[in-house]
């Protein structure tokens, strides 16, 4: 496999001047798409996605000019023919025409004869793709209503925010996703990133991306899921080799609570808390829930619904719901001190 | 044939004790009636289903509004879905097949009359199945329980763990039941289209109307039957311990979506095919024009059946089919923009030349023929998987079917309506009313569904109750939903102009529009036998023979 920039500029038959400079500059084009939204599909970062637009631009260029053409006919027709005021008599009566009807069946078919052609090959770029012996390999399972990520190879469980190193053209490390599912159908969106692929149980799919650029992609659930379906966030956060090197290592480790948050890690192990989550190095072996072991790393909570600071934590430990009606996380019912004690100890989870 | 050798005038009817009309429509098996039965069904729940996307849409106003609970959203987009496909736009379709083929082809009625009636009664069984679930779901008790698995229903949503309760049930149920009476009506639209034709009319002589509606009630056979066998399969797999879309047991969630979507692929054109059945006997009448080309018509319509039921996978490329699958269906589905093209073509050739006129049902026509083109060229754009994998389950595809069911299909009904409302109630209904639904609509469709395509473009996946603040997609929302009221305004002008055109509107005589079926020379509206002798043909246009008999249509026709 050969990551390029671009499908199109490579070594493609369509790569006619014009579409070389819709699909590449991205002067001209993918700044303003970005700051447009963050999840802007004409702001491509990464392979996939950007021979997505490639063959899209491609699409909306035949499609525009079929508009074009047959709206103006209609316009013309509907002006050119309507009705005189003082038109009694009924026009020419005309069944048809064998020429013209071949022409407007030729023409058509030799167009999407085109367009088939020019989507063949986008999805044999995307789909038939080898995995490189550098690439990263991450498993993401969707749940009701977060995402768990799991890279097998690294020994590392966290939920909802995937880090991935940056792939640039000195040193392509793309990232391949196994996509499980442990309950219903979710659908992996990162617009910037890659086109969506589902999430379905019983049935394993792949999809890999190649981010460009270093920051953090945003993208959410797109395949009905339940309740919450709308606040099922996703975060991709893109770093440079160094960077996604150092977030490993922390990972990697285990949790070191301090003594001050003991009061709060009995509550925490001593109630359902320990059924659904875990914290490495601890007796929370639960798998239903977020894995905790570095909670505090994570920039947001309930699968990037809200900031991860002291008062959300709290106020999502006391009632779920009030944040995300509808989560799957129960309230535990705790009295104030409790809480204090159990957002204590998570806010030692490093 | 003049209106005083009819003994069943209105005045009869009206003069009648109230019970005794109930107890004639409810017993009637005139497809008249029952045509009328189920175009009032449908217009019914047009509202209530309209209700719904106008709660949605507040909702949508602004990000993290909270009008509504994610609960009641999800309800809201499940019934609005359901409703709308199963008990508005079939059953109005329906309604005007039922009125309109039997005359059309010059018989006195269907072919099983009482197959009508059960059909009809079973469709509205099922509706009120459907709605009976906001009180019956939970057993009575509190506040009810809509379905709430989206209008597919994807597995394993639909399962007992994660569905739990009867909404579901009642969900399957209403769909199953309705179903049954879909393809009863498609068996006898069939029977009646090939069997009862009047004296003279051929198969290449019949209204391009009775044609669409042969191909929609064959595709109706073919594609209500799996979803049905889906419904069982469901019904079992909740009940009776059954594992087809059970995936902890083995079961598959993709064939559900297979099972849906080889009848919702289907179904698409037997909504659409209805619409260009409409289309293709108001624009000729209002450019004064025979349809152009007609037996390409006719091929086109056949092509589109039988390439309808071999696209259904392009709503599952996401579903990481593989790429050979993902090609195939891409092809396929590409193949069937090209003889939708050529009705588009067809159309544009038959207003070419001629003398157009903009009367209500022809404004309504011209906007279906631009709206129809958009919808297809961004159908197009989805019909391009890799595309399809960003626009997919996106507020671009929501665009995209509304496109088609209001800005196609709508439009052509309400073209139908104001069509045929002449002949249905014998009165003329207020052109100037007709006008002002037909620009208040329009604006409001144009506002809500053409901005709809933006934010799908930006990243805003369907079906979600509430959306994060800077996403872009802010101003978006707020345009869509102001949209909405237009329609809804217009909307109530259509319901006023009925009414009162009903007591109120001119009487129209046999034949307003000066047009060319056999429908026009019956009077309006027909007697129950509707007509006195059966008519014999010679060519497409019996009217056109009769109103210019030194030029009639069959000197030049040339059809065996």
């Amino acid at each position: 496999m050969r990551l390029r920039d671009c499908n199109y500029c490579g070594r493609s038959r369509f790569s006619a001047p014009i579409l070389w400079l819709l699909c590449c500059s991205r002067e001209v084009f993918a700044l303003p798409a970005h700051s447009l939204s963050p999840t802007n599909i004409f702001a491509p970062a990464s392979t996939p996605a950007h021979s997505i637009l490639g063959v899209s631009l491609f699409v909306l260029a035949v499609t525009g000019a079929i508009f074009v053409v047959v709206f103006s006919l209609l316009v013309y027709t509907v002006v050119r023919f309507r009705k005189k005021i003082d038109e009694a008599s009924e026009p020419a009566q005309v069944y048809g025409s064998t020429q013209v009807e071949v022409a407007w069946t030729v023409v058509p078919t030799l167009l999407v004869v085109a367009l088939f052609m020019a989507t063949v090959r986008v999805i044999a770029d995307t789909q038939r793709v080898a995995r490189p012996y550098n690439a990263l390999e991450v498993i993401a399972i969707g749940h009701q209503f977060w995402w768990e990520y799991r890279y097998p190879g690294l020994g590392i469980v966290t939920a909802n925010e995937l880090h991935v190193p940056v792939s640039d053209s000195g040193r392509a490390t793309p990232t391949f996703l196994s996509l499980l599912s442990a309950d219903t159908d979710h659908s992996f969106w990162v617009p910037r990133l890659a086109g969506k692929t589902d999430l379905i149980p019983n049935h394993p799919n792949q999809m890999w991306i190649d981010p460009r650029e270093t920051g953090l992609f945003l993208g959410q659930c797109a395949q009905y899921c339940g309740t919450q379906h709308a606040k099922m966030l996703l975060r991709v956060y893109v770093q440079t080799a160094d960077e996604f090197d150092q977030w490993v290592k922390a990972q990697r480790q285990t949790a070191r609570p301090t003594s001050a948050a003991s009061e709060g890690q009995r509550i925490f192990e001593s109630t359902a808390c320990v059924n659904c989550h875990a914290v490495a190095g601890t007796p929370a072996k639960g798998r239903f829930g977020p894995d905790l072991t570095h909670l505090m790393s994570r920039d947001t909570i309930a699968a990037g619904v809200a900031a991860n600071t002291d008062e959300n934590l709290r106020r999502w430990i006391r009632n779920p719901d009030e944040i995300k009606p509808g989560s799957r996380m129960p309230a535990m019912q705790l009295n104030e001190t409790q809480l204090d004690a159990v957002t204590a100890y998570l806010e030692t989870l490093h | 044939m003049s209106t005083n050798s009819i003994s069943w005038s209105n005045d009869v009817a009206e003069s009648r004790p109230f019970v005794d009309l109930i107890h004639e429509w409810v017993t009637t098996v005139d497809h008249k009636r029952l045509g009328l039965l189920y175009i009032g069904f449908a217009m019914t729940f047009l509202i209530v289903g309209g209700i719904e996307a106008t709660v949605m849409r507040l909702q949508l106003i602004r990000p993290h509004n909270d009008l509504v609970s994610p609960q009641v959203f999800n309800r809201l987009f499940t019934m609005h879905g359901t409703t709308m496909i199963f008990f508005v736009v079939m059953p109005i379709l329906f309604g005007f097949g039922n009125y309109l083929i039997p005359l059309m082809i010059g018989s006195r009625d269907m072919a099983f009359p009482r197959l009508n009636a059960f059909s009809f009664w079973v469709m509205a069984f099922g509706g009120l199945l459907l709605y009976f679930s906001l009180v019956g779901a939970n057993g009575l008790y509190g506040a009810g329980n809509a379905p709430d698995v989206g209008w597919f229903a994807y597995a394993p949503l639909t399962s007992q763990t994660f569905s739990p309760g009867h909404s579901t049930d009642f969900w399957t149920l209403a769909i199953l039941v309705s179903g049954f009476g879909s393809i009863g009506t498609a068996i006898n639209i069939l029977a009646t289209i090939l069997c009862m034709r009047c004296p003279g009319m051929s198969l290449g002589k019949m209204p391009l109307f009775a044609w669409l509606y042969l191909v929609t009630a064959g595709l109706v056979v073919l594609a209500i039957s799996p979803l049905t066998a889906a419904q069982i399969m469901l019904l079992i797999d909740r009940y009776l311990g059954g594992h087809f879309f059970d995936t902890q047991a083995g079961g598959s969630a993709v064939i559900w979506m297979h099972f849906f979507w080889v009848f919702g692929h289907p179904e698409v054109y037997v909504l659409v095919l209805p619409a260009f059945a409409f289309a293709s006997e108001i624009i000729p009448v209002f450019s004064r024009k025979p349809i152009f080309g007609y037996s390409v018509m006719v091929a086109a319509t056949v092509a589109i059946g039988f390439i309808s039921m071999s696209v259904w996978a392009h709503h599952m490329f996401t579903v990481g089919m593989g790429p050979g699958a993902n090609t195939f269906f891409v092809l396929s589905t590409m193949a069937i923009a090209v003889p939708t093209g050529i009705k588009i073509f067809n159309w544009l050739g038959t207003m070419w030349g001629g003398n157009i006129e903009f009367s209500t049902p022809m404004l309504f026509c011209i906007a279906f023929l631009f709206q129809f083109l958009i919808a297809g060229l961004t159908g197009i754009m989805q019909a391009c998987a890799p595309f399809d994998w960003q626009l997919g389950s996106s507020y671009f595809v929501v665009a995209h079917f509304h496109y088609v069911i209001v800005g196609a299909i709508l439009f052509c009904t309400f073209a139908a309506l104001y069509y045929w409302f002449p002949k249905m109630t014998g009165r003329m209904y207020n052109e100037r009313l007709g006008r002002l639904h037909f620009w208040l609509f329009l604006i409001g469709f144009h506002l809500t569904f053409d901005f709809m395509h933006i934010p799908g473009l930006l990243g805003m996946p369907r079906r979600i109750y509430t959306y994060e603040p800077g996403r872009g997609w802010d101003i978006w929302n707020l345009i869509i939903t102001i949209g909405v009221f237009f329609q809804a305004a217009a909307i109530l002008v259509l319901l006023v102009n009925l009414l009162w055109s009903f007591w109120r509107g001119t009487r129209a005589g046999n034949d307003p529009w000066d047009a060319w079926t056999l429908e026009w020379s019956v009077p309006s509206p027909p007697p129950p036998y509707n007509f006195y002798s059966i008519p014999a043909i010679l060519s497409r246009r019996p009217l056109w023979d009769l109103k210019h008999p030194n030029d009639p249509d069959w000197k030049y026709e040339g059809t065996p």
